[in-house]
């Protein structure tokens, strides 16, 4: 075996913080050969980026190595001075990170961004810097780059501009490419073709390419050696195969698990040791509505219109059952977000109706639907589990809002007992009760939106993307608790997402949306199974999925 | 309760100064509540054999020209001139945020009205029309309170509906009309107490120029009457005699003025560090 190009040898990083040293990194070796891609997983937190950053030296004042080699081409890293790392950085081994839109220079244009980054490592002209920017812009597949060079970062989409940090990562050759979550916050068909772009440019161009990555699903789509971190450990380290089919460690078996495939259900997430009750809860058939029973919810052909006049959401109509879970999925700007507002009754529709358990509610405005009977029966789970609590609020007040605003109780013991009853159900320990928002971690802060919007006993629950800011096991844990409560109390959920493994696994029918309006609809499986429209399938093609023969082999048990 | 105190110990080892400033701002409001009971000479009262005398043991910061002991009307000084500010500030602060936060929350033509009002109001010297209301208001106190209120007002608009809006599309707002909240329950019982925070570092670098805007004006003056003890005033009455070298008439309640904005506006940017999230956890 040759020399590897990048070498980590038993790296400890730390980072001084108020509450004193933290241990990010503790104990990191591995290495990665010319050409090869790596892929480096772990959920948040677990010092995956933090490697990714020692490595080009751009790690923040507060961290520091403290033991531990980083050899690239025998030269160790973190000896480099200043100056020679500047050589280093951007020549022979570059960087991308998550948000694209945010790492571009918004007052400069992209090829002009692009000439700047090659003019800082090379001596030729202006002019020759130019073209070969242009080049690059062809290179990343970007269309029509003549104009786009002068475009700025704002007249560009998500995956474009992720496009554009790529072509200047690779504008001077470099043997390294570290991705830091490269993709995450596209579009899945987005993230896709932005990933195949990477890979096919490595592969081209000999590039070694470090892939940072949550997601499971995408490393083993595109790496060959896989590496598993866990609170700042190394815990596993193989080819993805042998990672999915035989996990060795814990964490990696917990991992795996919890990310979902094409086959997986709610109940294969989590591990056979923790899986408890919940499995006889859930394997109960639910018994089928009686014939005739009128739906809960019928929306019929809604129309959303903003100021500017194009229909963010044109003709929507839909209808849910008691106790049925619906999935509506769209790519971003496909008006799923705006048609679960009006649904939920936070914002007015331009045109349509909805009807709630007989009653139409459509035409009420929104402004006053707090008054409406129907308010604390519509409840919503929003996206963002951090963004989603009031500052100034404890977990106990949060889950008491609706109940003193909705369901008249004024305070005191009953007060109490309901929303404790409501954090035991979504598995929150009850001494978390007096925290802030900010004392809680991102599942805590999840499961107490849950509570809150259960807490008045909804009979249809919004969810806008409930899992998305949340890790893989984390996920598991939310989705089976939403999986639950639907069968024990009946609650019908509408499920927004643009992650269709998690709404082929939660939801019995799924509704796909694309500018506004309803392409394809239908019983989850078939559709996913055997999509009807060109747009769907290519959803369906771009999820990430971890094809493992024995996976499917336990499925079908 | 106890994390917040110890954040700010953190913070307060970090930068002395906002310490330094907090004492200070606590003195003047001792000193403004007990002032007239601990001054050692009649603030009023004239006593012309003892006029003008310099700075002594007797009088440590010297007598005026009627005699009067400055050090004890300076003492004297501090209630109105904190009285002054205290009461306009928080009349702009509770008139400016809730017009702010209504403006930043609703957004559209009442955004737009507002907004353009204020940048008309900014476009003002502000001074000159606080001149221009105590002058066509009358002469008094009260209007000096008001036309202070009034110049602060667009900051405290500007500054709120600035932190409302980013605020207003968070899922814990829209999670609060799902509970049942009507929109104006939303802004007053839901944002307002969030942006609080924010505000409370305008309102104390506010209280500091409050202070020297209602000294100006008595300066030129308008609102305060001598003989009432009051800084801008007796900068105003001492500047008479600074060509006869009578500095102490002057420097003294300059410097009286001086010390009590430092302290407010380093409280405001200590605050400032305490409250500002990134500095957190």
């Amino acid at each position: 075996m040759t020399e590897p190009l990048l070498k980590i040898d038993n790296l400890h990083i730390s980072f001084s913080t108020r509450r004193g040293v933290v241990e990010a990194v503790r104990g990191v070796t591995l290495s990665v050969q010319e050409g090869e891609m790596l892929g480096l997983v772990g959920e948040s937190g677990s010092g995956k980026s933090v490697t990714g950053f020692a490595t080009t030296r751009l790690l923040d004042a507060a961290g520091r190595v403290t033991a531990g080699k980083i050899l690239f081409r025998g030269q160790d890293v973190t000896k480099l001075s200043g100056d020679d790392i500047r050589h280093l950085r951007g020549a022979a081994m570059s960087m991308i990170f998550q948000n694209p839109r945010s790492a571009l220079n918004p007052i400069r244009a992209i090829g002009t961004q692009i000439a700047d980054a090659i003019l800082t490592h090379k001596r030729i002209s202006k002019n020759e810097a130019y073209a070969e920017a242009l080049e690059l812009l062809r290179a990343v597949q970007i269309r029509d780059p003549e104009r786009r060079m002068a475009a700025y970062p704002h007249e560009l989409s998500g995956g474009m501009c992720q496009r554009v940090m790529i072509a200047i990562a690779i504008s001077c050759n470099p043997v390294l490419l570290i991705a830091d979550e490269p993709t995450t916050g596209l579009d899945v068909t987005t993230q896709k073709v932005v990933m195949d772009l990477l890979a096919a440019i490595a592969a081209a161009r000999g590039m070694a390419t470090i892939l940072i990555t949550h997601d499971l699903g995408l490393a083993t789509r595109y790496c060959r050696r896989i590496v598993v971190m866990e609170q700042g450990r190394l815990v596993e380290e193989a080819a993805p195969k042998r990672l999915f089919n035989a996990p060795q460690h814990a964490y990696t078996k917990r991992l795996v698990a919890a990310s979902p495939t094409a086959s997986s259900r709610i109940d294969d997430l989590v591990t056979e040791e923790e899986r408890g009750p919940y499995v006889e809860a859930c394997r109960k058939p639910k018994p089928p509505p009686a014939p005739g029973t009128p739906p809960l919810l019928v929306v019929h052909r809604l129309v959303k219109r903003f100021d500017q006049g194009a229909a963010a959401v044109a003709d929507f109509s839909m209808t849910i059952a008691a106790g049925e879970s619906v999935g509506l999925v769209g790519e971003s700007g496909s008006g799923k977000s705006t048609t679960s507002r009006m649904i939920c009754r936070l914002i007015d529709p331009s045109e349509g109706d909805i009807v709630f358990d007989g009653q139409a509610i459509g035409h009420v405005p929104a402004r006053d639907f707090h008054r409406s009977p129907f308010r604390k029966d519509i409840h919503m789970v929003f996206q963002d589990p951090n963004e989603s609590l009031n500052p100034r609020f404890t977990a106990f007040d949060c889950i008491a809002h609706p109940l003193m605003r909705l369901g008249n109780l004024r305070g005191g013991d009953a007060l109490r007992q309901r929303v404790e009853e409501c954090a035991q159900r979504v598995g929150l320990p009850a001494d978390l009760l007096p925290r802030f928002p900010h004392q809680l971690s991102g599942g805590q802060k999840a499961r107490v939106g849950i509570a809150r919007a259960i807490a008045c006993r909804p009979r249809l629950l919004v969810l806008d993307e409930p899992t998305a800011a949340l890790d893989v096991s984390v996920q598991a844990v939310v989705l089976q608790l939403l999986d639950r409560l639907r069968r024990e109390d009946d609650i019908a959920l509408l499920f927004v997402s643009h992650d269709l493994n998690v709404v082929r696994m939660l939801c019995e029918r799924t509704i796909v949306l694309r500018n506004g309006a309803i392409v394809e609809q239908g019983e989850s499986r078939a559709l996913f199974d055997n999509p009807k429209t060109d747009y769907t399938r290519e959803l369906v093609e771009a999820i990430p999925h971890i094809e493992i023969e024995t996976r499917l082999a336990t499925a079908a048990l | 309760m106890t994390a917040a105190l110890r954040h700010s110990m953190w913070i307060l080892r970090g930068n002395p100064l906002t310490g330094i400033a907090a004492t200070g701002v606590l003195l003047l409001v001792l000193v403004a509540i007990f002032g007239p009971w601990i001054v050692p000479y009649d603030p009023i009262a004239s006593n012309v054999p003892e006029a003008l005398l310099p700075p002594s043991a007797a009088h440590i910061a010297g007598t005026d020209q009627l005699g009067r002991d400055v050090f004890s009307r300076l003492i004297v000084a501090t209630r109105l001139d904190l009285a002054i500010a205290v009461s306009a500030v928080s009349m702009s602060f509770v008139l400016g945020a809730i017009i702010g936060s209504f403006c930043g929350y609703a957004g559209g033509r009442l955004d737009r009205t507002v907004g353009r009002f204020v940048d008309v109001m900014m476009a003002f010297p502000l001074f000159v029309l606080a001149m221009a209301m105590v002058a066509a208001l009358g002469n008094r106190v009260e209007n000096i309170v008001i036309a202070t209120a009034v110049i602060n007002l667009p900051f405290y608009i500007r500054f709120a509906r600035a932190e409302v809006n980013v605020r207003r599309n968070l899922g814990w707002v829209e999670a609060a009309r799902a509970c049942g909240e009507s929109h104006i329950s939303v802004v007053l019982r839901f944002l307002l107490p969030n942006i609080l925070p924010a505000m409370a570092v305008q309102i104390s670098l506010n209280l500091g120029w409050a202070i020297l805007n209602a000294a100006g004006l008595s300066f030129i003056g308008l609102g305060v009457k001598p003989p009432t003890p009051e800084w801008g005033i007796m900068v105003a009455e001492g500047a008479r005699f600074i060509s006869t070298g009578k500095w102490w008439l002057v420097a003294f309640p300059g410097l009286a003025l001086m010390l009590a904005v430092l302290c407010f506006n380093l409280l405001g940017d200590g605050m400032r560090d305490i409250l500002d999230p990134r500095m957190r956890t």
